[in-house]
């Protein structure tokens, strides 16, 4: 259809005082379609987003630009609105949704009352018919029972129906273009899949237009129609996704699909090796019911059921889930920072060759165990004291140690930031001064620090951009080559775990639901929930597209699994070995 | 069904009955006591989350209160040489077989002879005194020694006066902080936003009594506002009428500002603080981007949750109001109960000081209790969580 576009963005620049974060950026979305806006963080791909419905954050303006918005009620710039004609276009016109839908939305006022605001500021629909077309858009945002979740407060609804709720707020006065800023980056894969499923399906009902920001080139390639590449500001690539992700003619393009973890369709097995650093058995965790006052409880809460895991010396074991699944709980149980329900054995065997049960260290030996296990953590801002130089932070775990002499410790340091790339020059320098990637690296150092045999990695690189994470993940496979060490790989993305993990175990409601070496894992996936995983986790390749099939029929509760492998309750199914080292929970 | 519910029909029963009691003083207040408590006790098994809440917060609350009389009571009692003591001393000095005698009745009238405990357990009313039961839960708060007349005459007009005046300062500090505070933060680093900061400082930093002088001659010459005292003099003692009534309120008038000046320009200042973190949040943003107008954006949404801390604080703003005020009403001569308690407490007049002390912790409480049913109304995150 040759239409003429229904947003035609011309030349916008954005700065913040002197400095453009948008410059010269030129688009067009036409109805009924896609655009993907695409770039790293910092790359002014939000603002362009924001600068459109007039709402930049403080200090932030507009220099120059049109956006002309052309739909049923004519053409306007969106830029030389006055605020008052622009606060008419927003969120009837055009509507945004947010990446956090938590904290997006007011905690204060039920999902209705918010819904339902949008409807009386834009149309003249009031009382009763305002609250029937409501809870008609919350139907047709797929929420099961419309009534409850008009009723409901944000927080007591899981972070999918939240997206949901954010949806039907932008959904409800049937806008035109829809601006939807990274809107699925804090959803569960699985979640991820059916909400962006969901925005595809309202755009073929209603023809309304999607201005998609996002940093997933994986995202872009199963929705997108046209992409728009940005980097520092600028445009450096547009066209349709066909050319952009097949054919892309910008380096920087290139690059940004290259980095994108991609589950693999064949691996190379590697040899399984038979000394065990880690050997967990019967490992479980009950965290009470949270109080309800005066000596009642809420029922408690099993974080991790049964786990048996095994990891072996120099290897990489790889603990996937989605959030809740209780992996980052084994992994705490595993440092000793929380201690195991009883009757768990956790056998740590150094390479001094001697076996400790690490449930059972106390006072010196447990110190000296938490020297040879050091952990990274996902988040590189919060991980890093503000107030200490790098120095200090580097040497600390030597100081608490007690390791070397003060000189001994500085060249250590020194030494550790040439070896995960950075200058020891940087030495005095603070952690703000560093970028995401930068503070990784950082993390990791203070974990070598104290040479550990053992690092536990926390999601390392879910918080930073795709091109970063290719470079932390390609220094921890380099650091474990050179020294020999032993990962517990805790990820939420199973194309991430792809090229780093000899082992994957696949945690579901803290059970471990299907483990087996990764090449055949990837091969080969047995259980509903894993195929599920694998099917939802978009990749930047428009020839292997989501299949929603299978994520619907493994994504949900155990009791929605097929046979032989669903369950209810506590009443989990054993894990039987299917081949060798290929285990499945999964009724006989 | 009405099984479930029976515990709570039979504790708001019982608690009308209690109350009931009270108020008509039909029956003396022990049982009245009583049926109150074991209301609220029937009242916890109540069906209702927030019933039990507030059955829970009150009996938590009277638990507090016994642990507070307690430690009132003991501490009074620690300086060596309280009012009475010091009277019978005097009196056994003067060598005279009357005065030893009367020195003797004292003792024996006050159950001085009688240890801590037990003395403590008479003035509350948990143990026959010289007279039978006769505490504070029989509605007998003592005799003050000093002014020789019972604590309930002394402080009757005075506590009536404060929790008056404290009402009135409450209600200005509030409508005074809020705009000002929401100002301050939307036009945060503007001329509004240091006009109202130094005006909040000047409040802050200022000692009450010398704003309180300034404010009463200023007054006085520019609007004729009464100087100094609760009421006009031709009202004192007389009963209460419109006209006493609007004269208390116009005296009134420079007190508020002054004792609420200081609460306002902190709670001012908090405010600002917590409203300028919550406007950034993505929530408002949210809200822009519906096309939500900027004042109604910032009323429905960010201030609404910066409120918490504004309502929590009503609890803490009661007193340090009592115990803040008593310079003021010194030099303002207000019959509040600040002056009548410096001076109790001068003396070591126990049964006054204890009840005052007790009256005050007790209006704390009260205070807390109804800033956390109020944040329970207006945070759902409080209400639902409960």
């Amino acid at each position: 259809m040759a239409h003429a576009p229904l947003l035609d963005v011309e030349d916008l620049t954005v700065a913040f005082g002197a400095q453009r974060v948008v410059d010269g950026v030129s688009f067009a979305v036409r109805r009924g379609e896609t655009l993907a806006v695409v770039g790293e963080s910092g790359s002014g791909k939000t603002l362009t987003g924001r600068a459109l419905l007039g709402i930049l954050p403080r200090g932030a303006r507009v220099e120059a630009g049109r956006a002309v918005l052309a739909d049923d009620r004519g053409a306007v710039d969106l830029l030389a609105l006055s605020e008052r004609a622009l606060r008419r276009v927003r969120g009837d016109r055009v509507a945004m949704i947010f990446q956090e839908p938590m904290s997006a939305l007011s905690p204060l006022h039920t999902v209705g009352a918010q819904v339902m605001e949008g409807l009386t500021l834009h149309s003249a629909l009031r009382g009763a018919a305002a609250r029937a077309r409501c809870l008609e858009t919350f139907a047709e945002v797929g929420f099961p029972d419309p009534l409850r979740a008009f009723a409901a407060y944000p927080f007591q609804l899981s972070g999918g129906l939240r997206q949901r709720a954010m949806i039907a707020m932008a959904m409800v006065c049937r806008p035109s273009l829809m601006i939807a800023d990274e809107p699925t980056t804090a959803l569960d894969v699985t979640t991820q899949a059916t909400v962006l499923d969901l925005v595809r399906r309202l755009q073929g009902e209603t023809g309304m237009a999607v201005m998609l920001i996002t940093h997933d080139l994986g995202v872009v390639a199963n929705v997108a129609d046209t992409v728009a590449v940005l980097r520092k500001g600028r445009l450096v690539e547009s066209g349709p996704v066909s050319a952009v992700i097949g054919a892309p003619g910008h380096p920087y393009t290139r690059r940004l699909i290259d980095a994108a973890p991609i589950a693999p369709i064949c691996l190379s097995a590697a040899p399984a090796g038979n000394d065990a650093i880690i050997t967990i058995r019967n490992l479980s965790k009950t965290y009470p019911g949270r109080s309800l006052g005066y000596g009642r409880a809420a029922p408690p809460v099993k974080a991790v059921a049964d786990v048996a895991l095994t990891l072996a010396r120099g290897r990489t074991l790889a603990v996937v889930g989605e959030s809740g699944s209780g992996k980052s709980t084994v992994a705490k149980l595993l440092l000793r920072a929380e201690a195991p329900d009883p009757g768990a054995t956790i056998l740590f065997r150094g390479r001094d060759g001697r076996e400790e049960d690490v449930t059972r260290l106390e006072g010196a030996a447990l110190k000296r165990f938490r020297r040879r296990a050091q952990m990274v953590f996902q988040d590189p801002f919060a991980a890093l004291s503000p107030r200490m130089n790098l120095r200090d932070i580097l040497t600390e775990p030597l100081r608490v140690h007690g390791v070397g002499t003060p000189a001994e410790q500085r060249d250590r340091a020194a030494g550790l930031m040439e070896r995960v790339g950075l200058s020891a020059d940087h030495l005095q320098r603070y952690p703000h001064a560093f970028s995401g990637g930068q503070r990784q690296r950082i993390a990791i150092a203070r974990a070598l620090a104290l040479d550990p045999e053992l690092l536990v990695c926390d999601e390392p690189t879910s918080a930073l951009d795709v091109s970063v994470q290719a470079q932390v993940l390609d220094l921890l496979r380099e650091i474990q080559a050179e020294r020999g060490l032993s990962y517990f790989f805790i990820s939420h993305d199973l194309a991430v775990v792809a090229t780093l993990a000899d082992q994957v175990a696949v945690m579901r409601r803290g059970r471990v639901i299907e483990a087996a070496p990764t090449a055949r894992l990837f091969a080969a996936p047995v259980h509903p929930y894993t195929r599920a995983l694998l099917a939802a986790s978009p990749e930047p390749d428009l020839d292997r597209k989501l299949d929603l099939r299978l994520v619907a029929q493994g994504a949900g509760d155990p009791e929605t699994w097929p046979e032989p492998f669903g369950y209810r309750d506590d009443a989990a199914p054993p894990l039987r070995e299917i081949d060798p080292g290929h285990f499945v929970r999964c009724a006989a | 069904m009405t099984r479930a519910r029976l515990p709570e029909i039979a504790g708001f029963a019982l608690l009308a009955l209690g109350l009931g009691a009270f108020a008509t003083a039909a029956v003396p207040p022990t049982p009245g006591v009583a049926a109150c408590v074991a209301g609220l006790v029937a009242l916890r098994r109540s069906a209702a989350p927030l019933t039990r809440y507030v059955a829970n917060r009150c009996l938590t609350m009277l638990g507090a209160l016994l642990v507070i009389s307690a430690l009132v009571f003991a501490i009074i009692d620690l300086p060596p040489g309280d009012y009475l003591s010091n009277l019978i001393a005097e009196l056994r000095a003067t060598g005279q077989a009357s005065s030893v005698a009367q020195a003797e009745f004292l003792m024996r009238e006050y159950a001085l002879d009688r240890p801590l405990v037990e003395r403590y357990a008479i003035w509350m009313g948990f143990w026959p005194g010289p007279h039978g039961f006769s505490g504070i839960l029989q509605g007998d708060f003592g005799r003050s020694f000093e002014l020789d007349r019972p604590v309930a005459d002394v402080v009757r007009e005075g506590m009536a006066f404060t929790i008056g005046l404290n009402l009135a300062v409450v209600v200005f500090v509030y409508l005074t902080a809020l705009p000002l505070g929401a100002i301050s933060a939307v036009k945060a680093n503007t001329w509004v936003d240091y006009l109202a900061a130094l005006v909040g400082y000047i409040g802050l930093a200022t000692p009450n009594f010398l704003l309180a002088l300034v404010l009463m001659y200023y007054g006085n010459v520019a609007v004729g506002l009464p100087i100094g005292g609760g009421m006009a003099r031709e009202f004192i003692g007389e009963p209460m009428s419109w006209a006493k009534f609007g004269s208390i309120a116009l005296h009134m008038v420079a007190p508020v500002i002054v004792i609420g000046t200081a609460g306002m320009a902190a709670m001012m200042r908090r405010l600002r603080a917590n409203l300028l973190d919550e406007l950034g949040k993505p929530y408002v943003v949210t809200a822009r981007a519906k096309g939500v107008a900027p004042a109604t954006t910032v009323i429905r949404y960010p201030l609404r949750m910066a409120l918490n801390p504004f309502v929590a604080d009503i609890g803490n703003l009661l007193p340090q109001l009592v115990s803040g005020s008593v310079l003021v009403s010194v030099v303002m001569s207000l019959p509040t109960i600040g002056p009548t308690l410096l001076a109790a407490l001068r003396s070591q007049d126990l049964f006054l000081s204890g009840f005052i002390l007790l009256f005050v912790s007790a209006l704390t409480l009260v205070g807390m209790l109804i800033s956390d049913l109020l944040l329970a109304v207006i945070d759902p995150r409080i209400r639902l969580a409960t």
